[in-house]
C-alpha cells in the first residue's frame, strides 16, 4: 500500500476560505479516485495561511485490471452488424472474438476485453492537474505573465509550488509527474516565511509534518487553535484576568498565523468608559485581538491579547507595543464615535430635541429605501409605531411607552458608532437612550426589539419590549406577503422565516393570548393605509405603491407560513409530527392554544384510555370510510335518532356520546383540554361494548343508516379535539 | 552649509522615507513619476496606473501621489486623520513572481525589521465601484497596523486586465509614524533636523487640515459642485467624442479621463457634505463609472494600450 502527500503552496490564502478549501481539495482527489476504482483507507486534509496539505493512506500501487464480456451478432449475421461488433470491441477481425452458444443452440460471437488497470502514479498524474485547474475557490484570481494567455491556471493568490510524492512507506516515494499553470510537481517545499524561509526537501508526510515543525510551521489549524487558546489561557490567568473566548476569532487568527505567538498589550484604562461591547468589536474588527474580563469588577480589563505569526528577538516587545499603539488609535476613534452621538446633530440640532431624536430626524431625512416597494425606512417607523400602540394593550404595555420605544428603535442605524460596527445596532441605540433619560422600558425594548434573532437567542420578556419586538416582525411579513415577496426555497434574502419564528416564540415563551388572523389584518390595515397615503403624495411621481395581494389571502397564506414554522419548531423540540397534523387540521390561530392541545393530546394518547379510545375511532372512521364510498361523502352526517336505536350497546353509547360531547364542549370553552379529553376518553368502554356487540351494516337499511349516522357522530365529537384521522397508529 | 544624514533617513525624516522607497523601486527598473496634477481620493486615480494597466504593454511605475478624501477631515484634532495624505504607488505589469519579496525588501530598506516585526498579508479583496475595478489581494500589517494595500488588478475601467498588474500602495504617514515611533501624525519628523531647524509635518500640514475639513464639511459650495460634476462630465463625453476615430483608434483619452477624476471628486465633496442621499449616491457612482469605463475602453484603441506593438 501506498500514501500520496500533495501540498499546492501559494502567497496568503484568506484565512475564511482555508478549512472549505481543505475540505474540498480532499473531497476532489478522493472522488476521482473511487470513480476510478482506486480505494484507500484514510484521508486528510490540512490548510495553512500558504499551503493546501492532503495526505492520503492506504492506497494500491494500480487500478485493478477490469474484464468485461460484450455480445456480439449471432454467428452468420450481414456483415453491417459484424463491422459495428468489431468497431466497438475495437477488433481487427473475427479471429480475436469468441464464439458461444446459447440455450436453443444458436451460435453467437462473444468480445472478451480484458483492460490492465493503470499504475496508481499515473491515475495521479492524470486526476492532479484537472483537480487544480478546476478548483472551487468562492473567488480566483489570474497573476504574472501567464494571465494574458488563453484560459490561464486561476487559483485563490498566485501559486508558487507544488509537492505530489506516492510510494509505499519503505521505498524512496515518486513524485507524481504532472505540471500545472507552469508549475511542476516535485518535492520541495518551504517554511515559514520570515523565520526559516529556506527550501526542504521531503520525502512522505512523515518527515514533511516534522520538518516543516522545524520551520516554524505548525500545519494542523486545530493545532494551532489548540496553542493560541492554551497561551491566551495562560497569559490571562498569570495577570488574574480571563479571556473573553471568541470561537469565530480563534478560528480567523488560526488562519492568518504558520506559527502562533501569543502576546499580551495594553490600552489606557480611560478608554474603559467606551462600553464593553465597542471595545470588543473595536478590537475584534479591526485588530482580531482577543479582549480580557478583569474578576474583580466584571467588567474588560485593559489589555488585550494578540496573536503574532514571528517569534521576535526581542521576545515580542516591539509587536506588542506596536498593537498597543493601533487599538489606541482605533479605541480613540471609537471614543470619537461614541461621545459625538451623544452630543447634537449639525443640521438637526435646531429642534432642541435630544440627540437619538436628533438621529431619527436625520434618518427619516436621509430618505433610506428599506424596499423600493415597502417605502423608506421613515415610513415603516411610523408602521411600527402605530402597530406597536396598538399590540401594546395585548400583551400588558404601556401603549405610550410602546410607541416611544418603536419610535427611536431605529435611530441608531445612523450613529456613528452602529456604522462602523453594525453588530452592535439596538445596544447603541439602549445605551444612547439611557443618557437621554428615557423611560427605562423604552430603552431596554430598543434593544430587545431586535430579538429574538435565532432559535438560540434570548426571548425578551419585558412587556414593552414584547410590544415593540412583534410590531417590527409583524410589519416586516405583512408588507412583504402585501407585496409577494415570500421566501422560497433556500431563498429567503429578507430573513423572513427568522422573523416568523422570532413572531412565534415571543408569543409562546410570554403566552400571549390573541388571534394572530385579526392582528394580521390589523398590520395590513396600516400598510395599505399608509400606501394609500404614500400614493397621494406620489402620485406624480408616478411610483405607485400598492398591495398586489388581497387581505384575505395574505392572513391565510401568512397563517400557514406560521403553522409551518411552528411545526418544524415543535418537531425540532421533539413534538410528534402526526400530532401536530392532527391540531393543526382544526385551524385554530391562537398559537399558545394549539400549543397546550398538542401537549394534552400527546400525554392523553400515553394513556390506556387514549390508546383505545383511538382505536376505536380508527374503527369508526374506517367502518364510515368504506361505507361512504358507497353511499357518498357526508351520507351519515345527519343526526342519529333515538327511536332507531334497537341494541342496549347503541343505545349506551348514544347517552354516554350526549354526556360527553357536553362535557367536552364545556371543557374546551374553559381551555381546559385535559378535561375534554378526559370527557372524551368515557367513551372507551362504550365504543368497546358497541363494536362487541352490534352489527354496523344491519340488514335493515335504516338501522344500518342510523348506526353508520351514530358513529359519525362519534367522529365529530373526537374531532372536537383534535382530528384524530391525522394520528399515526 | 553642513550635510545632515538624518534629512535622508527613512527612519528619521517623511522625506527620507519617500525618497528610500523611490530609490529603491527605481533600482527595480520602476520610472519614478511625479504626482498626477488632480484632486483624487486615492493613487490608483493616477492615469499611470488606471490606464496604463490596461492593454498589454510592459508598464512598472511608481510615484508619491497627495490623496484627498473629504469625509476623512477632522480639523487636525484627530491624530490619525486626514482629509489630505500621501500615498507611494508602485504598478508592475504584468505582476511579477517575487512580487511579496520585492515588497518586503523595501520594507527592509525603510527599516522594518521581519525579525522584530509581525508582517501579514491579511485578506482584502480590492474594489473601487466609480472605477469599475477590482482585484484580489491583502492589506499588509505590520504589528496590527495597515500599513500597505496589496493588489492584483483583474479589471480595470470595465476592461479585463490582461496581464493582471500588480499594485503596491504604502500608506506613508502611518508608515512614517511607525518607524520613526511617533503617535500623532502632526509630530512626525518633515525633514529630519532637530532644533530650530526641525520642520514637523504639523508645520507644514496643520493649517490646512483645519482649513480644509471647514471647507468640505461647512463651506464648499454645494449648487456649484452639482454644476461641476455636470459639467465635468458633459466635458468628458464630448472629449471623447471628439477623440472617437473609429474601432481602431482614439486621440483624446487623457483630457477626457481629467473630467473624469474631476467629476468624482465634486461626488466625494458632495457626499461629504451629506447631501447625497442613499438612493442618489449610487446613481452619482454609476455616472463616474460609465465616464471611466469609456475612458478604459478609448484607452484601448491607443498605442499606450500596446495596440501598435
Amino acid at each position: 500500500m501506498s500514501d500520496l502527500l500533495l501540498e499546492l503552496f501559494s502567497e496568503e490564502i484568506p484565512a475564511r476560505m482555508q478549512a472549505q478549501a481543505a475540505a474540498d481539495l480532499k473531497k476532489l482527489v478522493t472522488d476521482a479516485l473511487v470513480e476510478r476504482g482506486l480505494l484507500y483507507e484514510a484521508a486528510t486534509s490540512f490548510a495553512t495561511p500558504r499551503r493546501l496539505t492532503l495526505h492520503i493512506v492506504g492506497l494500491p500501487p494500480s487500478q485493478p485490471d477490469q474484464r468485461e464480456e460484450k455480445k456480439g451478432p449471432r454467428v452468420g449475421a450481414p456483415e453491417a452488424a459484424v463491422a459495428g461488433f468489431l468497431k466497438s470491441a475495437g477488433f481487427s477481425s473475427l479471429d480475436e472474438a469468441r464464439i458461444d452458444t446459447d440455450k436453443k443452440g444458436g451460435q453467437f460471437y462473444v468480445a472478451v476485453i480484458e483492460k490492465k488497470g493503470a499504475p496508481t502514479l499515473d491515475v495521479l498524474a492524470e486526476i492532479l492537474p484537472a483537480v487544480v485547474k478546476n478548483f472551487p475557490w468562492p473567488k480566483s484570481m489570474r497573476w504574472g505573465a501567464a494571465s494574458a494567455e488563453v484560459n490561464p491556471l486561476r487559483w485563490v493568490r498566485p501559486l508558487h509550488a507544488i509537492v505530489a510524492t506516492f510510494g509505499p512507506e519503505t521505498e524512496e516515494p515518486d513524485i507524481v509527474p504532472f505540471e500545472v499553470g507552469g508549475i511542476k510537481a516535485g518535492n520541495v517545499t518551504y517554511g515559514h516565511r520570515f523565520m526559516a524561509p529556506a527550501a526542504i526537501q521531503v520525502r512522505r508526510f512523515d518527515d514533511y509534518v516534522s520538518k516543516l515543525y522545524d520551520a516554524k510551521v505548525v500545519l494542523d489549524p486545530a493545532r494551532r487553535r489548540d496553542i493560541i487558546l492554551h497561551d491566551c489561557k495562560d497569559l490571562a490567568f498569570a495577570q488574574g484576568l480571563e479571556l473573553v473566548e471568541d470561537e469565530g476569532l480563534l478560528h480567523e487568527v488560526a488562519g492568518l498565523v504558520e506559527w502562533p505567538v501569543v502576546l499580551m498589550g495594553e490600552f489606557d484604562a480611560g478608554f474603559l468608559d467606551i462600553p464593553g461591547e465597542v471595545i470588543r468589536a473595536t478590537i475584534r474588527a479591526n485588530q482580531k485581538c482577543f479582549v480580557l474580563r478583569d474578576p474583580a469588577t466584571g467588567g474588560l480589563a485593559n489589555k488585550f491579547l494578540l496573536v503574532s505569526n514571528v517569534l521576535a528577538t526581542d521576545g515580542g516587545k516591539a509587536i506588542a507595543a506596536g498593537n498597543g499603539r493601533v487599538v489606541r488609535a482605533r479605541l480613540s476613534d471609537a471614543l470619537y464615535f461614541w461621545q459625538t452621538d451623544q452630543g447634537p446633530l449639525p443640521d438637526f440640532s435646531a429642534s432642541g430635541k435630544p440627540p437619538l431624536d436628533q438621529r431619527l430626524e436625520k434618518l427619516r431625512a436621509l430618505n433610506i429605501v428599506f424596499h423600493a416597494k415597502l417605502g423608506t425606512q421613515g415610513e415603516r417607523i411610523d408602521r411600527i409605531i402605530a402597530l406597536a400602540r396598538e399590540l401594546a394593550p395585548k400583551v400588558g404595555a404601556d401603549p405610550d411607552k410602546a410607541a416611544r420605544a418603536a419610535e427611536l428603535a431605529k435611530a441608531d442605524l445612523v450613529t456613528e458608532v452602529v456604522g462602523e460596527f453594525p453588530e452592535t445596532q439596538g445596544l447603541m441605540g439602549r445605551r444612547y437612550a439611557e443618557l437621554q433619560g428615557e423611560d427605562a422600558e423604552v430603552a431596554a425594548a430598543i434593544e430587545e426589539h431586535y430579538k429574538p434573532q435565532g432559535p438560540t437567542d434570548r426571548i425578551p420578556n419585558a412587556p414593552v419590549s414584547v410590544a415593540v419586538a412583534l410590531a417590527d416582525k409583524l410589519d416586516t411579513l405583512v408588507g412583504f406577503w402585501a407585496i409577494d415577496e415570500k421566501p422560497t426555497g433556500s431563498k429567503d434574502p429578507f430573513a423572513l422565516r427568522r422573523a416568523a419564528l422570532g413572531v412565534i416564540r415571543l408569543i409562546l415563551e410570554n403566552r400571549l393570548r390573541f388571534a394572530l388572523r385579526g392582528t394580521i389584518l390589523a398590520t395590513h390595515h396600516l400598510v395599505e393605509n399608509q400606501f394609500a397615503e404614500l400614493n397621494t403624495q406620489r402620485e406624480e411621481a408616478g411610483q405607485r405603491v400598492e398591495s398586489f395581494v388581497s387581505p384575505v389571502r395574505i392572513a391565510d397564506d401568512l397563517l400557514s407560513f406560521f403553522a409551518d414554522r411552528l411545526k418544524i419548531d415543535l418537531r425540532d423540540r421533539g413534538a410528534r409530527h402526526d400530532l401536530l397534523d392532527a391540531v393543526f387540521a382544526l385551524g385554530e390561530d391562537d398559537l399558545v392554544l394549539i400549543v397546550r392541545r398538542i401537549e394534552a393530546l400527546d400525554a392523553f394518547l400515553k394513556t390506556e384510555d387514549g390508546t383505545s379510545l383511538l382505536a376505536g375511532y380508527k374503527r369508526a372512521a374506517n367502518i364510515l370510510k368504506a361505507e361512504e364510498k358507497k353511499d357518498g361523502a357526508g351520507a351519515f352526517e345527519a343526526a342519529p335518532s333515538a327511536d332507531l336505536l334497537a341494541e342496549a350497546e347503541e343505545k349506551a353509547l348514544f347517552v354516554a356520546m350526549e354526556t360527553a360531547t357536553a362535557e367536552a364542549d364545556a371543557a374546551l370553552k374553559a381551555e381546559n383540554f385535559e378535561a375534554a379529553m378526559q370527557a372524551l376518553s368515557k367513551l372507551r368502554a362504550p365504543v368497546d361494548a358497541f363494536f362487541d356487540k352490534v352489527t354496523v351494516n344491519a340488514e335493515n337499511p335504516e338501522l344500518r343508516r342510523n348506526r353508520l349516522s351514530l358513529l359519525a357522530h362519534l367522529r365529530r365529537a373526537i374531532h372536537l379535539v383534535a382530528d384524530f384521522s391525522k394520528i399515526g397508529g | 552649509m553642513t550635510q545632515n544624514p538624518s534629512a535622508l533617513d527613512p527612519k528619521k525624516s517623511f522625506q527620507g522615507l519617500i525618497l528610500t522607497l523611490q530609490t529603491f523601486w527605481a533600482r527595480q527598473g520602476a520610472v519614478v513619476l511625479q504626482p498626477y496634477d488632480m484632486e483624487v481620493g486615492a493613487g490608483t486615480f493616477h492615469p499611470a496606473t488606471t490606464l496604463r494597466s490596461l492593454g498589454k504593454k510592459p508598464w512598472k511605475a511608481a510615484y508619491v501621489q497627495p490623496s484627498r478624501r473629504p469625509k476623512d477631515g477632522r480639523y487636525g484634532e484627530n491624530p490619525n486623520r486626514l482629509q489630505h495624505y500621501y500615498q507611494f504607488q508602485v504598478i508592475l505589469k504584468p505582476s511579477p513572481d517575487n512580487l511579496q519579496d520585492l515588497y518586503l525588501q523595501s520594507l527592509a530598506a525603510i527599516g522594518v525589521d521581519s525579525a522584530l516585526h509581525d508582517i501579514r498579508f491579511v485578506e482584502d479583496d480590492w474594489e473601487s465601484p466609480t472605477l469599475g475595478a477590482w482585484g484580489l489581494g491583502w492589506e499588509c500589517w505590520c504589528d496590527g497596523m495597515e500599513v500597505s494595500q496589496f493588489t492584483y488588478f483583474q479589471q480595470v475601467a470595465g476592461v479585463e486586465c490582461s496581464p493582471v498588474s500588480g499594485e503596491l500602495t504604502y500608506g506613508l504617514e502611518r508608515l512614517a509614524m511607525y518607524v520613526q515611533g511617533v503617535e500623532n501624525v502632526y509630530d512626525l519628523n518633515f525633514n529630519g533636523l532637530e532644533g530650530d531647524a526641525r520642520i514637523s509635518y504639523g508645520d507644514v500640514f496643520l493649517q490646512a487640515e483645519q482649513e480644509y475639513s471647514r471647507h468640505n464639511f461647512e463651506a464648499a459650495d454645494v449648487k456649484k459642485l452639482f454644476g461641476d460634476f455636470d459639467r465635468a462630465e458633459a466635458e468628458c463625453k464630448a472629449l471623447l467624442a471628439f477623440g472617437e476615430r473609429g474601432d481602431e483608434k482614439h486621440l483624446m483619452v487623457l483630457p477626457a479621463y481629467d473630467q473624469c477624476v474631476k467629476a468624482s471628486h465634486a461626488f466625494n465633496l458632495l457626499d461629504a457634505r451629506g447631501v447625497i442621499s442613499v438612493t442618489e449616491r449610487q446613481s452619482y457612482i454609476l455616472r463616474v463609472r460609465e465616464l471611466a469605463k469609456a475612458c478604459g475602453a478609448a484607452w484601448m484603441k491607443t498605442d499606450g494600450a500596446g495596440l501598435n506593438g
